[in-house]
């Protein structure tokens, strides 16, 4: 029988993504006996000729990292899901648009004029900025178009699967594989990890109180965090709640508080809405009614910018999107 | 004007591109190494709490970073005037040079090394892991594999996970390390030493006694008389967690020594239309083109350059290897452009004796692992070297420590200005009259891989499955000839 054909492609991503499938170790080689990889850009020679050559439905799945942001990913990446059977985006920035999301706060321009202009080290008294066509004695350099809006993968195509996490951990990858392997696949639509929150995993849970109330909020650096302590009964955002587990609770482990990596679980669209809502939910719970505006504004801004805390990997996927562009 | 073309095709607009231009002799007038990436960290940062930056800016480079994360903390300690509590240095510089370790590991075997082990001539599809496994043994393959899977695993025990380290705070880290855990990292740094004494005799095997090798080490093609960037401990040995900076000058004396707070006097940046990646040069000597020497304020970083700019090792393994690269190369400075490789394992040497030796102080389980800030933010910069050189972060804040400005002085853009050259060099020496020999993509490829550039899937790729397209065009724009690395 033939091997099933499996592809990796990668948009603006960090390499990450890669370095997790390295981690992988041993196991590496049983996935590599076990399916055909027919394009992977960043370690074998296959072209995009040969993808085009290749029969609709051809490639068994691809496996897609990094946000979408250049013109060009986006045809790739309509091409990989017409000759692939499955389409799954691997990773945070694939699944909600990662850190590179953030830039959706911001545009092109403003990004441009901090970057080559501003910036206190660079010297550029005649303001250049990168172009998309430059003349060179003679002949042209271009450039790709850097766009205002990141996007994720299913803003661009349509997904089968998500393997969440920055990056998606080993073990959910080979589970993943296996799955596939044996045709033992969920719902189109799934995230391949686990359907509940990080808290129901978290090595802390028993810590973490019935009715949990933060009577002020405090951030990392401001306390001795407690190793075995619930954050966010230590008073530090923790995006615990609203976020899927899977991840193994690394962060955790290294005392530090979740930040939303893996995204919601099933049936949340917006996963820094629900972080806020449980933010909310908790600030000042008891003697709320005892408190004076001035005090439950102080409470509120004790949480340092909100907005990047509880869209720090969703911001692209999030029903905002982006802020409005003027 | 014909206009030459390399592009590592298949990752399209990605990471980078070589473009050449020969003049009217047919002979290569300029080379450009185009970098079409961009995502702006500087400016998406702002608005952001200060402390999550350790966070953030791992992600500029999932296969370094450690180093943004350590650049990022040590600007926050900076940022709140805050000394971090001395277990938590230890803990820290542990944790970079385990990372460093296996960086330098990964590219020795996995990316820059096989050109070398495997050979400057054999065929590109040899050129890579497997060729390495095939010429020094299955065994040195398992042994790269477990060298790189336990300093990984001390990264982990660290720092949470190897990709994306979440420990660093503000005065010291979040995490104390368990007496089980140091005998793991123990092990690591026995493990660590002995691999690269390995490694660099495996170099002297296979490099070093075969003459054409060293002539190509040697050679004029890829050597470049610039000005090289260091920090250095108060013994002007390397360090890659802390210190000052250090320049010396092409002929190795010291040109300046600052520390990181006053960068500002010393480092500038050039832009250029073509390229989304900026040009680092010393202010005080100025731009002036891509050009070396003396009046050419291009510097290198990364382990060469560090090396010429210190006074050798703080460990007695490599600072023997250290004085047996300068023995061998005729002295200091080494301007060649390849001898990064070499310096590469004196510095993995290095970084594993200094695991080692970190480990094995009592302090480094100490609970005592942060001091906690009381001055009010305004202004903080860190520094550290990356794997691939120096790397600066530099933020301001609101009294609430809320980002107002992020600068970053990235390692691979540091060495942009002689990436570019180099590449330019290669091209000059072998392109002649039109002639474009079919060896320019090895030859190319092995200029830049050298540096070991963070920008490109062309570098991050498995050598000699890299693949590369040369397209030669006449003055007409129609295409004359064309090469494919398959």
């Amino acid at each position: 029988m033939a091997k099933p054909k499996v592809a990796f492609y990668w948009c603006a991503s960090c390499g990450g993504c890669e370095e997790t499938v390295i981690d992988l170790n041993e196991d590496i080689l049983k996935v590599a006996d076990a399916v055909d990889i027919v394009f992977w850009p960043v370690a074998l020679d296959f072209k995009r000729k040969d993808i085009e050559a290749l029969k609709d439905g051809e490639i068994a799945v691809s496996f897609i990292n990094g946000s979408v942001r250049l013109e060009e990913q986006e045809e790739m990446v309509k091409l990989l899901r017409q000759k692939s059977g499955l389409v799954v985006a691997f990773g945070a920035c694939a699944h909600l648009g990662g850190i590179p999301g953030l830039g959706n706060f911001w545009n092109r321009d403003a990004i441009f004029n901090r970057v080559y202009k501003e910036i206190p080290t660079v010297e550029n008294p005649e303001g250049t900025v990168p172009q998309e066509k430059t003349k060179v004695d003679g002949g042209e350099l271009t450039l790709p178009e850097f766009y205002d809006t990141v996007k994720t993968l299913d803003q661009t195509t349509d997904v089968d699967y998500y393997l969440p996490g920055c990056p998606p951990p080993p073990d959910l990858i080979m589970k993943a594989v296996d799955a596939i392997l044996k045709g033992e696949l969920p719902e189109k639509g799934a995230v391949l990890a686990p359907n509940k929150a990080l808290c129901d995993t978290c090595p802390r849970a028993e810590s973490k109180p019935d009715k949990l109330s933060i009577d002020e909020v405090k951030r990392p650096w401001q306390i001795k965090l407690d190793p075995e302590k619930c954050f966010l009964d230590q008073g530090v955002i923790c995006l615990g709640p609203a976020t899927r587990t899977g991840c193994g609770e690394t962060c955790i482990r290294a005392n530090q508080p979740c930040r939303g990596c893996f995204g919601p679980v099933d049936g949340v669209v917006d996963q820094g809405a629900k972080a806020l809502s449980m933010v909310a939910s908790i600030l000042g719970l008891e003697g709320e009614e005892n408190m004076t505006e001035e005090e439950v504004k102080k409470l509120i801004d004790g949480i340092a910018d909100p907005a990047g805390t509880v869209y720090r990997f969703s911001l692209a996927s999030s029903l905002l999107r982006r802020r409005r562009m003027e | 004007m014909k206009k030459i073309t390399i592009d590592p095709i298949t990752r399209l607009e990605g990471h980078g591109k070589i473009e050449i231009f020969l003049n009217d002799e047919g002979n290569c007038d300029r080379a450009c190494l185009q970098i079409p990436e961009l995502r702006g960290f500087e400016k998406f940062s702002e608005g952001r709490a200060a402390e999550e930056m350790p966070r953030i800016t791992t992600m500029i480079c999932g296969v370094c970073p450690t180093a943004h994360h350590m650049a990022a903390t040590k600007a926050l300690d900076d940022l709140w005037k805050v000394e971090p509590t001395t277990a938590a240095k230890k803990i820290r510089e542990l944790m970079y040079n385990a990372f460093q370790a296996e960086d330098h590991i990964l590219h020795f075997f996995f990316l820059g090394g096989p050109d070398f082990v495997v050979g400057p001539q054999a065929p590109a599809g040899e050129r890579n892991i497997l060729g390495v496994i095939a010429k020094a043994g299955m065994e040195t393959g398992g042994k790269v594999i477990e060298m790189r899977k336990r300093m990984r695993n001390v990264l982990r025990i660290i720092g949470g996970k190897p990709v994306m380290p979440t420990c660093g705070l503000p005065g010291g880290v979040s995490k104390q390390i368990s007496e089980d855990e140091r005998k793991t990292i123990i092990e690591a740094g026995e493990y660590g030493v002995d691999f690269c004494k390995f490694a660099l005799s495996l170099f002297d095997d296979i490099v070093l006694k075969n003459k054409e090798y060293v002539d190509l080490i040697t050679g004029d093609v890829y050597s470049h008389r610039t000005y090289y960037m260091g920090l250095v401990d108060e013994n002007n040995k390397v360090n890659f967690y802390d210190g000052q900076i250090r320049v010396v000058d092409p002929n190795g004396k010291e040109f300046a020594k600052f520390k990181v707070q006053n960068y500002l006097d010393h480092i500038r940046e050039h832009v250029e239309p073509w390229t989304y990646v900026k040009f680092s040069y010393l202010k005080n000597v100025g731009w002036k083109g891509f050009v070396d020497g003396e009046e050419s304020g291009v510097f290198r970083v990364a382990p060469l350059a560090r090396l010429n700019a210190s006074d050798g090792m703080a460990t007695p393994l490599a600072q023997e290897a250290y004085d047996k690269m300068y023995e061998t190369l005729g002295g200091k400075p080494v301007h060649s452009t390849l001898v990064f490789h070499w310096a590469r394992l004196v510095e993995a040497l290095y970084a594993s004796e200094r695991v080692l030796e970190l480990a094995k102080d009592p302090e480094i389980t100490s609970d005592d692992i942060v001091n906690l800030p009381t001055e009010t933010p305004k202004e903080g910069i860190g520094v550290v070297e990356a794997p691939r050189g120096t790397l600066i972060h530099h933020y301001q804040t609101d009294d609430q420590g809320i980002l107002t400005g992020v600068n970053l002085i990235v390692a691979t853009q540091n060495n942009s200005a002689a990436i570019n050259m180099s590449v330019e060099k290669a091209a000059k020496a072998l392109i002649k009259k039109g002639e474009v020999p079919d060896g320019i993509l090895n030859m190319i490829e092995m200029a830049f891989r050298a540096y070991d550039p963070c920008h490109a899937c062309a570098t991050h790729s498995l050598p000699g499955m890299m693949p590369l397209e040369v397209s030669v065009y006449d003055s007409g724009g129609s295409l004359v000839k064309k090469l494919v690395r398959d």
